[in-house]
Protein backbone atom coordinates (compact mmCIF):
# COMPACT_ATOMS: atom_id res chain seq x y z
CA UNK A 1 0.00 0.00 0.00
CA UNK A 2 1.34 3.40 -1.02
CA UNK A 3 1.55 5.67 2.04
CA UNK A 4 1.73 8.74 -0.21
CA UNK A 5 -1.65 8.03 -1.80
CA UNK A 6 -4.03 10.95 -2.04
CA UNK A 7 -7.01 10.60 0.28
CA UNK A 8 -10.20 12.68 0.39
CA UNK A 9 -12.12 12.74 3.68
CA UNK A 10 -15.78 13.87 3.40
CA UNK A 11 -17.85 14.62 6.51
CA UNK A 12 -20.13 17.53 7.41
CA UNK A 13 -18.69 17.69 10.95
CA UNK A 14 -15.29 19.37 10.94
CA UNK A 15 -14.32 17.60 14.17
CA UNK A 16 -14.90 14.20 12.56
CA UNK A 17 -12.85 15.25 9.51
CA UNK A 18 -10.00 16.27 11.81
CA UNK A 19 -10.22 13.04 13.81
CA UNK A 20 -10.14 10.90 10.66
CA UNK A 21 -7.27 12.93 9.16
CA UNK A 22 -5.30 12.64 12.40
CA UNK A 23 -5.90 8.90 12.54
CA UNK A 24 -4.82 8.58 8.92
CA UNK A 25 -1.67 10.59 9.65
CA UNK A 26 -0.97 8.26 12.55
CA UNK A 27 -1.21 5.36 10.08
CA UNK A 28 1.34 7.11 7.85
CA UNK A 29 -1.03 8.72 5.34
CA UNK A 30 -0.20 12.42 5.20
CA UNK A 31 -1.52 13.32 1.75
CA UNK A 32 -5.09 14.04 2.82
CA UNK A 33 -7.69 16.65 1.90
CA UNK A 34 -11.22 17.14 3.14
CA UNK A 35 -14.66 18.33 2.04
CA UNK A 36 -17.85 19.01 4.01
CA UNK A 37 -20.32 17.24 1.73
CA UNK A 38 -20.73 15.40 -1.57
CA UNK A 39 -21.25 18.59 -3.56
CA UNK A 40 -17.92 20.04 -2.41
CA UNK A 41 -16.20 16.68 -2.80
CA UNK A 42 -17.37 15.96 -6.35
CA UNK A 43 -15.33 18.63 -8.24
CA UNK A 44 -12.32 17.77 -6.06
CA UNK A 45 -12.62 14.10 -7.01
CA UNK A 46 -13.11 14.94 -10.68
CA UNK A 47 -9.96 17.08 -10.93
CA UNK A 48 -7.80 15.85 -8.07
CA UNK A 49 -6.68 12.31 -9.04
CA UNK A 50 -7.49 10.89 -5.59
CA UNK A 51 -6.55 7.31 -4.69
CA UNK A 52 -8.98 6.76 -1.86
CA UNK A 53 -12.29 8.26 -0.65
CA UNK A 54 -13.47 8.16 2.97
CA UNK A 55 -17.02 9.49 3.33
CA UNK A 56 -19.83 9.96 5.82
CA UNK A 57 -23.39 9.11 4.76
CA UNK A 58 -25.70 11.73 6.26
CA UNK A 59 -24.64 15.16 4.99
CA UNK A 60 -26.57 18.18 3.76
CA UNK A 61 -26.33 19.00 0.07
CA UNK A 62 -25.16 15.68 -1.35
CA UNK A 63 -25.14 12.58 0.85
CA UNK A 64 -22.36 10.02 0.95
CA UNK A 65 -24.48 7.33 -0.72
CA UNK A 66 -25.23 9.68 -3.63
CA UNK A 67 -21.55 10.54 -3.85
CA UNK A 68 -20.70 6.82 -3.94
CA UNK A 69 -23.27 6.21 -6.71
CA UNK A 70 -21.91 9.18 -8.69
CA UNK A 71 -18.36 7.85 -8.32
CA UNK A 72 -19.34 4.38 -9.54
CA UNK A 73 -21.27 5.86 -12.48
CA UNK A 74 -18.32 8.00 -13.63
CA UNK A 75 -15.94 6.27 -16.05
CA UNK A 76 -12.88 8.11 -14.63
CA UNK A 77 -13.69 7.39 -10.99
CA UNK A 78 -15.55 4.06 -11.14
CA UNK A 79 -12.66 2.07 -9.68
CA UNK A 80 -11.88 4.51 -6.80
CA UNK A 81 -11.89 2.64 -3.46
CA UNK A 82 -14.56 4.07 -1.14
CA UNK A 83 -14.78 3.58 2.64
CA UNK A 84 -17.96 4.70 4.36
CA UNK A 85 -17.65 5.93 7.96
CA UNK A 86 -21.12 6.67 9.30
CA UNK A 87 -23.53 6.57 12.24
CA UNK A 88 -26.12 4.90 9.98
CA UNK A 89 -26.63 1.44 11.43
CA UNK A 90 -29.77 0.29 9.63
CA UNK A 91 -29.28 -3.09 7.94
CA UNK A 92 -31.06 -1.93 4.79
CA UNK A 93 -28.69 1.04 4.55
CA UNK A 94 -25.61 -1.17 4.85
CA UNK A 95 -27.06 -3.43 2.14
CA UNK A 96 -27.78 -0.36 0.00
CA UNK A 97 -24.17 0.83 0.36
CA UNK A 98 -22.89 -2.66 -0.52
CA UNK A 99 -25.10 -2.78 -3.60
CA UNK A 100 -23.89 0.69 -4.61
CA UNK A 101 -20.35 -0.70 -4.58
CA UNK A 102 -18.82 0.47 -1.30
CA UNK A 103 -15.44 -1.12 -0.44
CA UNK A 104 -15.75 -0.89 3.35
CA UNK A 105 -18.28 0.22 5.96
CA UNK A 106 -17.41 1.52 9.44
CA UNK A 107 -20.04 2.54 12.00
CA UNK A 108 -19.44 5.47 14.34
CA UNK A 109 -18.17 5.64 16.99
CA UNK A 110 -15.17 3.69 15.73
CA UNK A 111 -11.61 3.03 16.84
CA UNK A 112 -8.24 3.66 15.22
CA UNK A 113 -7.75 -0.12 14.99
CA UNK A 114 -11.01 -0.58 13.05
CA UNK A 115 -9.99 2.14 10.61
CA UNK A 116 -6.59 0.51 10.06
CA UNK A 117 -8.12 -2.96 9.60
CA UNK A 118 -10.64 -1.79 7.02
CA UNK A 119 -8.09 0.22 5.03
CA UNK A 120 -5.65 -2.73 5.06
CA UNK A 121 -8.41 -5.07 3.91
CA UNK A 122 -9.56 -2.78 1.11
CA UNK A 123 -6.07 -2.42 -0.37
CA UNK A 124 -5.24 -6.09 0.19
CA UNK A 125 -8.25 -7.02 -1.95
CA UNK A 126 -7.29 -4.52 -4.62
CA UNK A 127 -3.72 -5.95 -4.66
CA UNK A 128 -5.05 -9.51 -4.89
CA UNK A 129 -7.42 -8.61 -7.70
CA UNK A 130 -4.55 -7.23 -9.83
CA UNK B 1 -78.44 2.21 45.54
CA UNK B 2 -76.23 3.65 42.82
CA UNK B 3 -77.69 5.69 40.00
CA UNK B 4 -76.65 3.19 37.36
CA UNK B 5 -78.19 0.27 39.28
CA UNK B 6 -81.38 2.20 39.82
CA UNK B 7 -81.58 2.96 36.08
CA UNK B 8 -80.93 -0.71 35.27
CA UNK B 9 -83.73 -1.91 37.56
CA UNK B 10 -86.06 0.69 36.19
CA UNK B 11 -85.21 -0.37 32.62
CA UNK B 12 -85.66 -4.05 33.49
CA UNK B 13 -89.06 -3.55 35.10
CA UNK B 14 -90.23 -1.42 32.17
CA UNK B 15 -88.99 -4.06 29.73
CA UNK B 16 -90.92 -6.78 31.60
CA UNK B 17 -93.97 -4.55 31.55
CA UNK B 18 -93.46 -4.03 27.79
CA UNK B 19 -93.31 -7.79 27.15
CA UNK B 20 -96.37 -8.25 29.32
CA UNK B 21 -98.31 -5.67 27.32
CA UNK B 22 -97.24 -7.26 24.04
CA UNK B 23 -98.25 -10.73 25.23
CA UNK B 24 -101.60 -9.34 26.38
CA UNK B 25 -102.00 -7.74 22.95
CA UNK B 26 -102.36 -4.26 24.44
CA UNK B 27 -100.43 -2.28 21.82
CA UNK B 28 -101.28 1.16 23.20
CA UNK B 29 -99.92 0.32 26.66
CA UNK B 30 -96.87 -1.30 24.99
CA UNK B 31 -96.16 1.91 23.00
CA UNK B 32 -96.37 3.99 26.18
CA UNK B 33 -93.92 1.68 27.99
CA UNK B 34 -91.57 1.77 25.02
CA UNK B 35 -91.67 5.60 25.10
CA UNK B 36 -90.74 5.54 28.79
CA UNK B 37 -87.82 3.19 28.03
CA UNK B 38 -86.58 5.51 25.25
CA UNK B 39 -86.76 8.46 27.62
CA UNK B 40 -84.47 6.71 30.10
CA UNK B 41 -81.98 5.88 27.32
CA UNK B 42 -82.05 9.43 25.93
CA UNK B 43 -81.54 11.09 29.28
CA UNK B 44 -78.50 8.82 29.83
CA UNK B 45 -77.07 9.83 26.45
CA UNK B 46 -77.66 13.52 27.17
CA UNK B 47 -76.01 13.17 30.54
CA UNK B 48 -72.98 11.51 28.97
CA UNK B 49 -72.78 14.07 26.19
CA UNK B 50 -73.11 16.84 28.74
CA UNK B 51 -70.28 15.41 30.81
CA UNK B 52 -67.97 15.11 27.78
CA UNK B 53 -68.77 18.63 26.66
CA UNK B 54 -68.04 19.93 30.14
CA UNK B 55 -64.71 18.02 30.26
CA UNK B 56 -63.75 19.26 26.84
CA UNK B 57 -64.63 22.82 27.72
CA UNK B 58 -62.75 22.67 31.01
CA UNK B 59 -59.65 21.13 29.45
CA UNK B 60 -59.59 23.64 26.62
CA UNK B 61 -60.02 26.44 29.16
CA UNK B 62 -57.25 25.05 31.30
CA UNK B 63 -55.00 24.94 28.24
CA UNK B 64 -55.70 28.51 27.21
CA UNK B 65 -55.63 29.89 30.73
CA UNK B 66 -52.55 27.85 31.67
CA UNK B 67 -49.69 30.27 31.25
CA UNK B 68 -47.26 27.39 31.33
CA UNK B 69 -48.77 26.00 28.14
CA UNK B 70 -48.46 29.35 26.37
CA UNK B 71 -44.88 29.78 27.58
CA UNK B 72 -44.03 26.32 26.32
CA UNK B 73 -45.04 27.16 22.77
CA UNK B 74 -43.86 30.77 22.65
CA UNK B 75 -40.65 30.72 24.65
CA UNK B 76 -39.50 27.32 25.78
CA UNK B 77 -39.49 25.48 22.45
CA UNK B 78 -37.48 28.17 20.61
CA UNK B 79 -35.33 28.40 23.74
CA UNK B 80 -34.69 24.64 23.61
CA UNK B 81 -33.67 24.96 19.96
CA UNK B 82 -31.15 27.61 20.96
CA UNK B 83 -29.86 25.47 23.79
CA UNK B 84 -29.35 22.50 21.52
CA UNK B 85 -27.54 24.68 18.99
CA UNK B 86 -25.35 25.84 21.81
CA UNK B 87 -24.59 22.22 22.67
CA UNK B 88 -23.37 21.73 19.08
CA UNK B 89 -21.13 24.82 19.31
CA UNK B 90 -19.83 23.91 22.73
CA UNK B 91 -18.97 20.32 21.84
CA UNK B 92 -17.41 21.37 18.54
CA UNK B 93 -15.23 23.96 20.30
CA UNK B 94 -14.10 21.41 22.86
CA UNK B 95 -13.22 18.87 20.17
CA UNK B 96 -11.18 21.45 18.22
CA UNK B 97 -9.41 22.69 21.35
CA UNK B 98 -8.47 19.11 22.19
CA UNK B 99 -7.36 18.32 18.64
CA UNK B 100 -5.25 21.50 18.49
CA UNK B 101 -3.49 20.55 21.71
CA UNK B 102 -2.83 17.01 20.45
CA UNK B 103 -1.59 18.23 17.06
CA UNK B 104 0.83 20.62 18.81
CA UNK B 105 2.12 18.07 21.30
CA UNK B 106 2.61 15.03 19.06
CA UNK B 107 5.56 16.41 17.02
CA UNK B 108 7.28 17.43 20.29
CA UNK B 109 6.94 13.88 21.59
CA UNK B 110 8.34 12.54 18.33
CA UNK B 111 11.37 14.90 18.55
CA UNK B 112 11.94 13.89 22.15
CA UNK B 113 11.82 10.23 21.22
CA UNK B 114 14.24 10.73 18.29
CA UNK B 115 16.72 12.60 20.53
CA UNK B 116 16.55 9.86 23.16
CA UNK B 117 17.23 7.14 20.58
CA UNK B 118 20.26 9.01 19.23
CA UNK B 119 21.65 9.92 22.70
CA UNK B 120 21.20 6.33 23.82
CA UNK B 121 23.37 5.00 20.98
CA UNK B 122 26.06 7.63 21.74
CA UNK B 123 25.94 6.70 25.41
CA UNK B 124 26.36 3.01 24.59
CA UNK B 125 29.44 3.98 22.57
CA UNK B 126 30.82 5.87 25.60
CA UNK B 127 30.14 2.98 27.99
CA UNK B 128 31.90 0.49 25.72
CA UNK B 129 34.86 2.93 25.67
CA UNK B 130 34.68 3.46 21.93
CA UNK B 131 34.44 7.22 22.23
CA UNK B 132 37.29 9.62 21.59
CA UNK B 133 37.77 12.59 24.00
CA UNK B 134 36.73 15.14 21.32
CA UNK B 135 33.59 13.09 20.55
CA UNK B 136 32.75 13.07 24.23
CA UNK B 137 33.12 16.85 24.46
CA UNK B 138 30.70 17.15 21.51
CA UNK B 139 28.31 14.71 23.17
CA UNK B 140 28.31 16.70 26.39
CA UNK B 141 27.21 19.79 24.39
CA UNK B 142 24.46 17.76 22.68
CA UNK B 143 23.30 16.54 26.11
CA UNK B 144 23.23 20.13 27.41
CA UNK B 145 21.10 21.20 24.42
CA UNK B 146 18.84 18.22 24.98
CA UNK B 147 18.28 19.20 28.61
CA UNK B 148 17.33 22.70 27.53
CA UNK B 149 15.04 21.80 24.62
CA UNK B 150 13.39 18.75 26.20
CA UNK B 151 12.63 20.75 29.35
CA UNK B 152 10.93 23.40 27.22
CA UNK B 153 9.05 20.81 25.11
CA UNK B 154 7.84 18.84 28.09
CA UNK B 155 6.37 22.03 29.59
CA UNK B 156 4.46 22.63 26.31
CA UNK B 157 3.17 19.05 26.33
CA UNK B 158 2.13 19.45 29.94
CA UNK B 159 0.30 22.70 29.16
CA UNK B 160 -1.46 21.06 26.25
CA UNK B 161 -2.53 18.14 28.41
CA UNK B 162 -3.98 20.65 30.83
CA UNK B 163 -5.80 22.36 27.93
CA UNK B 164 -7.26 18.98 26.94
CA UNK B 165 -8.31 18.41 30.51
CA UNK B 166 -10.00 21.79 30.68
CA UNK B 167 -11.70 21.37 27.31
CA UNK B 168 -13.70 18.51 28.79
CA UNK B 169 -15.75 21.00 30.79
CA UNK B 170 -18.18 21.03 27.85
CA UNK B 171 -19.61 17.76 29.18
CA UNK B 172 -20.88 19.37 32.37
CA UNK B 173 -22.44 22.34 30.58
CA UNK B 174 -23.96 20.44 27.68
CA UNK B 175 -25.17 17.70 30.03
CA UNK B 176 -27.11 20.25 32.05
CA UNK B 177 -28.56 21.88 28.97
CA UNK B 178 -29.66 18.56 27.51
CA UNK B 179 -31.26 17.56 30.82
CA UNK B 180 -33.33 20.74 30.76
CA UNK B 181 -34.42 20.08 27.22
CA UNK B 182 -35.40 16.52 28.20
CA UNK B 183 -37.58 17.93 31.00
CA UNK B 184 -39.19 20.32 28.56
CA UNK B 185 -39.85 17.54 26.05
CA UNK B 186 -41.50 15.44 28.81
CA UNK B 187 -43.71 18.38 29.70
CA UNK B 188 -44.78 18.85 26.09
CA UNK B 189 -45.39 15.11 25.84
CA UNK B 190 -47.64 15.14 28.92
CA UNK B 191 -49.67 17.99 27.52
CA UNK B 192 -50.01 16.19 24.20
CA UNK B 193 -51.08 12.99 25.97
CA UNK B 194 -53.82 15.00 27.73
CA UNK B 195 -55.01 16.30 24.38
CA UNK B 196 -54.98 12.83 22.82
CA UNK B 197 -56.92 11.40 25.81
CA UNK B 198 -59.50 14.11 25.39
CA UNK B 199 -59.69 13.40 21.67
CA UNK B 200 -60.19 9.67 22.23
CA UNK B 201 -63.02 10.36 24.70
CA UNK B 202 -64.73 12.32 21.96
CA UNK B 203 -64.38 9.43 19.51
CA UNK B 204 -61.54 10.83 17.36
CA UNK B 205 -59.17 8.12 18.52
CA UNK B 206 -59.05 6.53 15.09
CA UNK B 207 -57.80 9.73 13.54
CA UNK B 208 -55.06 9.98 16.12
CA UNK B 209 -53.97 6.40 15.38
CA UNK B 210 -54.01 7.09 11.69
CA UNK B 211 -51.79 10.15 12.22
CA UNK B 212 -49.35 8.04 14.22
CA UNK B 213 -49.12 5.53 11.37
CA UNK B 214 -48.50 8.35 8.90
CA UNK B 215 -45.72 9.69 11.13
CA UNK B 216 -44.15 6.24 11.36
CA UNK B 217 -44.07 5.97 7.58
CA UNK B 218 -42.51 9.40 7.24
CA UNK B 219 -39.88 8.50 9.79
CA UNK B 220 -38.95 5.28 7.99
CA UNK B 221 -38.04 7.36 4.94
CA UNK B 222 -35.63 9.48 6.95
CA UNK B 223 -32.15 8.32 7.87
CA UNK B 224 -31.89 6.44 11.13
CA UNK B 225 -28.93 8.45 12.42
CA UNK B 226 -26.88 7.64 15.51
CA UNK B 227 -28.35 5.00 17.77
CA UNK B 228 -29.41 5.96 21.28
CA UNK B 229 -28.76 3.29 23.95
CA UNK B 230 -32.02 1.72 25.10
CA UNK B 231 -33.85 2.79 21.94
CA UNK B 232 -32.34 0.28 19.53
CA UNK B 233 -34.53 -1.65 17.14
CA UNK B 234 -33.86 -4.96 15.42
CA UNK B 235 -33.58 -3.30 12.02
CA UNK B 236 -30.22 -1.89 13.00
CA UNK B 237 -26.89 -3.55 13.63
CA UNK B 238 -25.44 -3.35 17.13
CA UNK B 239 -21.72 -3.22 16.38
CA UNK B 240 -18.95 -3.13 13.80
CA UNK B 241 -18.81 -6.96 14.03
CA UNK B 242 -22.46 -7.13 12.93
CA UNK B 243 -21.69 -4.82 10.01
CA UNK B 244 -18.79 -7.09 9.02
CA UNK B 245 -20.99 -10.20 9.29
CA UNK B 246 -23.73 -8.60 7.21
CA UNK B 247 -21.25 -7.51 4.53
CA UNK B 248 -19.54 -10.89 4.41
CA UNK B 249 -22.96 -12.52 3.96
CA UNK B 250 -23.27 -10.27 0.90
CA UNK B 251 -19.98 -11.58 -0.48
CA UNK B 252 -17.64 -8.92 0.91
Amino acid sequence: MNKDMKILVVDDFSTMRRIIKNLLRDLGFTNTSDADDGQTAWPMLKSGSYDFLVTDWNMPGMTGIDLLKAVRADPDLASLPVLMVTAEQKKEQIVEAAQAGVNGYIVKPFTAITLKEKIDKIFERIENAK
Amino acid sequence: MSEAKQINEQTLSLAKEYVGHLEAGDSEAADNTLAELTDIRESQLFNELGRLTRDFHETLNSFSSDERFATLAQDDIPDARERLNYVITKTSDAAHKTLNAVEDALPLCETLEDSLVSLNSEWEKFLSKEMKPQEFRNLSLVIKDFFNSSGKDIRVVRNNLNDILMAQDFQDITGQIIKRVITLVSEVENNLVELVKLGSNLGIKNDANKKKEENDTAEAENLAGPQVPGLESDTIVASQDDVDDLLSSLGF
